[in-house]
């Protein structure tokens, strides 16, 4: 693999890991705080990606159709807390993984009903079009640059709410110990709704986001969802800390071994034995990755504080 | 989460309970294999055929109620089981040998592997990581199936014979099948209610209500948690099995994380650590599935909504009695 290649694929692993932070980030939060294990948060993520297919193509501007599916993906889902996660919250694991699995089933052939099963996309947006001249030869799209950016500034306002504001504070308590923060007299109906309200929102915003670059289809969240849980598994529950490092490792992991894992094996195999042995190598790779740490870490890099 | 009380689970007190748990199978099985006579009085043979499928499943679940209902660990990677023991299966088939003396002892070597790596590795976390983590086991399987170029990938495999009993085609026969498949059904569940009567199983049992408490007694949870769990794999790919003869198809759709998902419904919905119940979830899943998919090609509307209204609105299942004496638990 040449030097340039090897940058493109940094470049795709960090937005790919940027990307799952998102997503991660609010699956971890809801769980930290709530103790709610939400699997239709990859489904969030895709109804953040079709509302931005209906939205940008109806205004036919990036931006505002982007705002748009966002207030959409937050409506619904306060809609599904109000109707479902809300009578859930007291409930076992169990109940919660069965409700939001018939959730998932639900939504996923619903889409499937209004959009249709083939794929959408959407187009780039005309101002984050075109590419970027890294060094000779190498061009690398405007709009996976604004992706990386885009994530990694939502990262960095999620560290300054969460350590530097009072509802950040509350939260960390929250993930904590959420019975005892009750007891000092915080709402924590209040509380556990703007976690959820959050967490949808990143998610939808993610699915928005990878809109332009990934196609639009039925069953997308289901594939991010699981390395959600890859990458949360990996960095500790409950952890947004984690969930960033978790994420990159995933991102970089998964895209890098995706692209070399032929090469190397090249180098010992025949190229044939070499492609298929690859594909099934490298599509492994970020469990092997997920079973090492937690051979070593049982709680993941790095566990929340102050959880049990 | 660690003091999970004891207060809640008192089994025995029930005077209904133990009498339905010896009658329900009873009932369950007589009615099982009462069942092609029916078909012989006019009953359509896609119904044999279903109830076939469904008792082939019925495996799975009730292996999953092992780990799930009696351990207390619920496992969201048990497709993926009765994946292996299918590709195990349309494997040696395809290369040539079709003989069950040899694709058992593979396809139950195969489970017991992968379950003793991936449950050694899962089982040192707990909770919600546990359920994660063998969800992503789960898809591990999912992915390296379809990365199986050689054997169909991601179009699955069609089997063009059926597994062969010492040379003699004994899958071939409609009832036959039926029958082999509820023997194997009735045969694991005398094996698992067996075994949750032995030591083994008090003591699993017993961890799912306190693991500190029988660590201290001296025995080690894990171990004992593993052994479920490598037990429970195995029955789940001789589940895979009988499913790749029944299907003459092998695909890796069989261990995609919506099949565990489905696992896991039957389980709650026949009532978990009930047994039979699962067996009773089976049928009802599978054949509320072929009827809503038979009215309409969107039945997955209907039937993701009657699963989040059933955990709303009900604690417990078909087998109901038998839930309510569970603790709630860690995880």
């Amino acid at each position: 693999m040449t030097l340039s290649l090897l940058i493109v694929q940094l470049l795709n692993g960090l937005q790919f890991g940027v990307l799952l932070f998102l997503v991660a980030a609010g699956l971890t939060l809801v769980f930290g705080v709530m103790d709610f294990i939400n699997l239709a948060h990859g489904v969030q993520y895709m109804l953040g990606a079709y509302l931005a297919v209906t939205f940008v193509s109806l205004t036919g501007s990036f931006l505002l159709g982007l705002a748009l599916a966002l207030a959409a993906a937050l409506l619904l889902g306060l809609a599904l807390e109000f109707l479902v996660f809300r009578h859930l919250y007291e409930r076992d694991h169990l109940d919660q993984v069965l409700a939001t699995f018939g959730l998932i089933l639900l939504l996923n052939q619903a889409v499937k009903m209004i959009w249709g099963a083939a794929p959408l996309s959407v187009p780039v947006p005309e101002f984050l079009s075109g590419n970027v001249r890294l060094m000779d030869g190498i061009l690398y799209p405007v709009y996976r640059f604004a992706l990386i950016a885009a994530g990694l500034s939502v990262g960095a306002l999620l560290w300054f709410v969460v350590e530097k504001t009072r509802t950040g504070m509350l939260l960390r308590a929250g993930a904590s110990n959420a019975p005892m923060v009750s007891a000092l007299g915080v709402d924590i109906r209040k509380l556990f709704m703007i976690v959820f309200a959050f967490g949808t929102m990143l998610a939808g915003f993610a699915g928005a986001m990878a809109a332009p670059i990934l196609s639009v289809e039925p069953g997308m969240g289901d594939t991010v969802l699981i390395l959600a849980f890859v990458v949360i598994v990996v960095g500790g529950i409950g952890s947004i800390r984690g969930a960033f490092v978790g994420a990159l490792i995933v991102g970089l992991v998964d895209t890098l071994g995706r692209s070399s894992m032929n090469d190397l094996l090249r180098l010992f195999m025949a190229p044939a034995s070499a492609r298929a042995t690859g594909a099934a190598l490298s599509s492994m790779l970020i469990y092997l990755v997920m079973a090492a740490v937690l051979f070593v870490k049982p709680e993941g890099l790095l566990p929340a504080k102050g959880r049990s | 989460m660690a003091s999970t009380s004891s207060a809640s689970t008192a089994p025995v007190a029930r005077p209904v309970a133990p009498m339905v748990r010896r009658l329900a199978p009873l009932v369950i099985f007589t009615l099982l294999a009462l069942l092609p006579l029916a078909s012989a009085l006019g009953l359509p043979g896609h119904w044999l055929t279903l109830v076939t499928r469904a008792m082939i499943v019925a495996i799975a679940a009730l292996s999953l109620d092992l780990v799930l209902g009696i351990g207390g660990l619920i496992s969201f990677g048990h497709a993926a089981y009765i994946g292996i023991g299918a590709y195990g299966t349309g494997i040696l088939i395809t290369e040539g040998r079709t003989e069950l003396l040899v694709a058992l002892p593979v396809v139950l070597l195969a489970c017991a592997v992968f379950a003793t790596i991936t449950g050694y590795v899962s089982l040192r976390t707990r909770g919600v990581a546990f359920i994660m983590i063998t969800l992503a086991f789960g898809q591990m399987a999912f992915y390296f199936a379809q990365a199986l170029s050689a054997y169909g990938g991601d179009d699955g495999l069609t089997l063009y014979e059926k597994s062969t009993l010492l040379g003699r085609e004994i899958f071939g026969n409609r009832t036959g099948f039926y029958y082999i498949a509820l023997g194997t059904l009735a045969v694991c569940y005398w094996l698992v209610r067996r075994l949750v009567a032995s030591r083994f199983g008090r003591v699993l049992r017993a961890a799912r209500e306190n693991a500190v408490r029988v660590t201290v007694t001296g025995y080690d949870v894990n171990h004992v948690r593993l052994g479920a769990y490598v037990i429970s794999g195995m029955m789940a790919g001789l589940s895979g099995l009988l499913l790749a003869n029944q299907t003459d198809f092998v695909s890796p759709a069989y261990m995609s994380w919506p099949r565990s998902g489905e696992l896991i419904f039957m389980v709650v919905l026949g009532g978990v650590g009930s047994l039979y119940g699962s067996i009773l979830g089976a049928l009802a899943f599978l054949v509320t599935e072929d009827v809503l998919s038979s009215l309409t090609q969107n039945w997955k509307v209907i039937f993701g909504p009657l699963i989040v209204l059933f955990v709303l609105f009900t604690h417990g299942g078909i087998a109901g009695l038998v839930t309510k004496l569970r603790g709630r638990r860690d995880g």
